[in-house]
């Protein structure tokens, strides 16, 4: 179709229409150009140099990325981004998948449990953290408060304790998280058509076979979608980090972009943490093509 | 017959429980959050928790507003978040435009490039773009923020979708009319598309209000500060002043909040017409 327009079109008219389109896109590919793309290959260069942000930089080849993985304190910051990564995603999957089956069963009030659950992801994520550190805190905060009426004489000093500072982080992560993912099920949901159901009533499909046998497979684009939005912004996670440990106690909270942000802009060594965020978007693109092969597969 | 409505109960009552119990904790620390700004630092840690405080102590947000500098940071907060979201709609609209609606060969192709760069994390991105803003010596400027945040590919999709939904049609009957391009787009697609833009302004606006690592990278001047580096300064400065931190706290949260009041429809609708790309 688009071929045959294509040929009866005149060369004159392409030009003309590109000489249009460009101009259109202009502003846009300005700003892309000069702080996206150049930064992305230049990023590339600066993670095979010694680049300090102010001497001449040297070329020094994988040099950077062979350091890496004798960098215990990189090697660590992996290893938590992993760890928060693997327990975070599939809570915040389960259960906002969970919510948006239960609120699509017919709730009263649907609407304004819904708007509540999605405020914690709108809202400012430095205020919602300073107030769950505020409730996590160790001696007199409401969590362990709580924790001590119900009989539990040593709760955990959740974030001033190694062992828990991390699990501290992820809780809040799955709090701030679930609403956003409940919003996309249940568009996903509404998407589901109803014979279908008709259908397995007539069989004589009890709710929870409902639920196994339409619902959730129903959901499986959604779901794979979700999951890998979940998995990459998991990656990327910084702010509450950063706000609420700094890393720390010791780093039993670094994580990888916590990592770059202070080799970049702590201790200024611009080469060093381009190649940390090189191992960042090898992760992220990982995750990406995954997801591209599977729609792919899905279409064929 | 009896007994599947035995059971039926049953499950009614797990369903509200669990829902009620979850719209529970997402919501009491906020409340916490909200009677705490109006206690003294003693009262902010009592227990039993005192959900309405004996005295209303509003000093919290009167000296947060003095001492902290507040004004100036509401301001440079607003003033950001005004120009990024107008600038974002533009540039976002325009491109949309050409990639809807002009016709060039090459298109498809282009389009799908640019949106390729959506992988690309800000962290891998931010280390470069710092150095180019430092040789524009543009440092601790708030034009810095504003130009690496005037143009988003998420943007140029959320718009180029609803665009395709206008027929082709219309845009060709308008050009036989004479209109011009610049015409079409400002005259017709605009008016035509505004949910679409009201749903990415409010996406940007939120992000451009609750932004915490580009200004963290770019600003140290105080008085350039925005609202989420200024209460984490506070946070690391008065340590001990629970109150003042929770009325900050409070105060940076709120404008979001009566956004979100007034326009939860376009929150969703951006979020959802964000992510049905898979």
């Amino acid at each position: 179709m688009e071929k045959t327009t294509l040929q009866k079109r005149s060369a004159a008219i392409i030009r003309r229409n590109r000489k249009k389109a460009y101009l259109f896109l202009l502003p846009n590919f300005l700003g892309f150009f000069v702080f996206t793309l150049i930064p992305v290959i230049t990023a590339l260069v600066y993670s095979l140099t010694d680049y300090d942000g102010n001497n001449r930089m040297n070329f020094v080849g994988l040099k950077n990325f062979l350091q890496l993985f004798s960098d215990s304190s990189f090697v660590f910051s992996l290893q938590n981004t992993l760890i928060y990564t693997i327990v975070t995603v599939p809570l915040i999957i389960l259960l906002s998948l969970l919510v948006s089956v239960l609120m699509n069963n017919g709730v009263k009030g649907a609407p304004i449990y819904r708007a509540i659950m999605l405020f914690p992801h709108i809202a400012s994520i430095v205020a919602v953290t300073v107030v769950w550190q505020f409730l996590y805190n160790a001696k007199s905060g409401p969590i362990n408060q709580i924790l001590q009426t119900f009989g539990v004489d040593n709760p955990p000093a959740w974030l001033s304790n190694q062992k828990t500072a991390l699990i501290a982080v992820m809780i809040m992560i799955v709090w701030k998280g679930i609403g956003y993912y409940m919003i996309i099920y249940l568009a996903g949901l509404r998407g589901i058509p109803a014979d279908q159901y008709e259908a397995a009533t007539v069989d004589g499909a009890n709710a929870w076979e409902k639920l196994r046998y339409v619902t959730i497979p129903n959901l499986r684009p959604v779901t794979f979608y979700a999951t890998i939005m979940c998995i990459i912004n998991s990656f990327q996670v910084f702010t509450p980090i950063y706000v609420m440990t700094k890393g720390g106690p010791g780093r039993a909270t670094s994580v990888l972009v916590l990592k770059i942000y202070e080799d970049a802009f702590v201790n200024y060594k611009f080469g060093y943490a381009s190649a940390e965020a090189m191992i960042l978007f090898l992760l992220i693109l990982i995750v990406t093509l995954i997801q591209f092969y599977h729609n792919k597969k899905m279409e064929a | 017959m009896k007994k599947t409505s035995g059971k039926k109960i049953i499950f009614v009552v797990i369903k509200y429980a669990v829902v009620l119990l979850i719209t529970i904790s997402m919501v009491v620390p906020f409340i916490w959050m909200l009677s705490a700004s109006f206690k003294t630092n003693l009262e902010v840690f009592e227990f039993p928790i005192r959900w309405i405080p004996e005295t209303i102590h509003f000093e919290n947000y009167t000296n947060v507003w003095d001492v902290a500098n507040y004004p100036r940071m509401f301001l440079n907060t607003v003033k950001l978040t005004v120009i990024i979201t107008v600038l974002q709609i533009l540039t976002s609209t325009l491109a949309a435009y050409a990639f809807s609606k002009i016709y060039f060969p090459e298109r498809n192709v282009l389009f799908l490039t640019y949106l390729a760069t959506l992988m690309v994390p800000y962290q891998v991105v931010m280390i470069p773009q710092f150095s180019i803003i430092r040789q524009m010596g543009l440092t601790n400027t708030h034009l810095a923020l504003i130009m690496i945040q005037a143009f988003t590919p998420m943007g140029v999709f959320l718009i180029k979708q609803f665009f395709d939904g206008i027929p082709d049609e219309l845009i060709e009957a308008a050009r036989i009319d004479g209109l011009s391009e610049f015409g079409i787009y400002s005259k017709m697609m605009l008016p035509l598309s505004k949910s679409a833009i009201v749903s990415l302004a409010i996406l940007t606006i939120t992000a451009t209000w609750n932004d915490f690592l580009a200004p963290l990278i770019y600003i140290s001047d105080k008085n350039l500060y925005t609202i989420q580096l200024g209460l984490r300064n506070l946070c690391s400065e008065y340590t001990t002043e629970y109150g003042q931190i929770m009325a900050a706290s409070v105060m940076s949260v709120i404008p979001i909040f009566i956004l979100y009041c007034f326009c939860q429809r376009f929150f969703e609708e951006g979020m959802v017409s964000g992510a049905v790309k898979g």
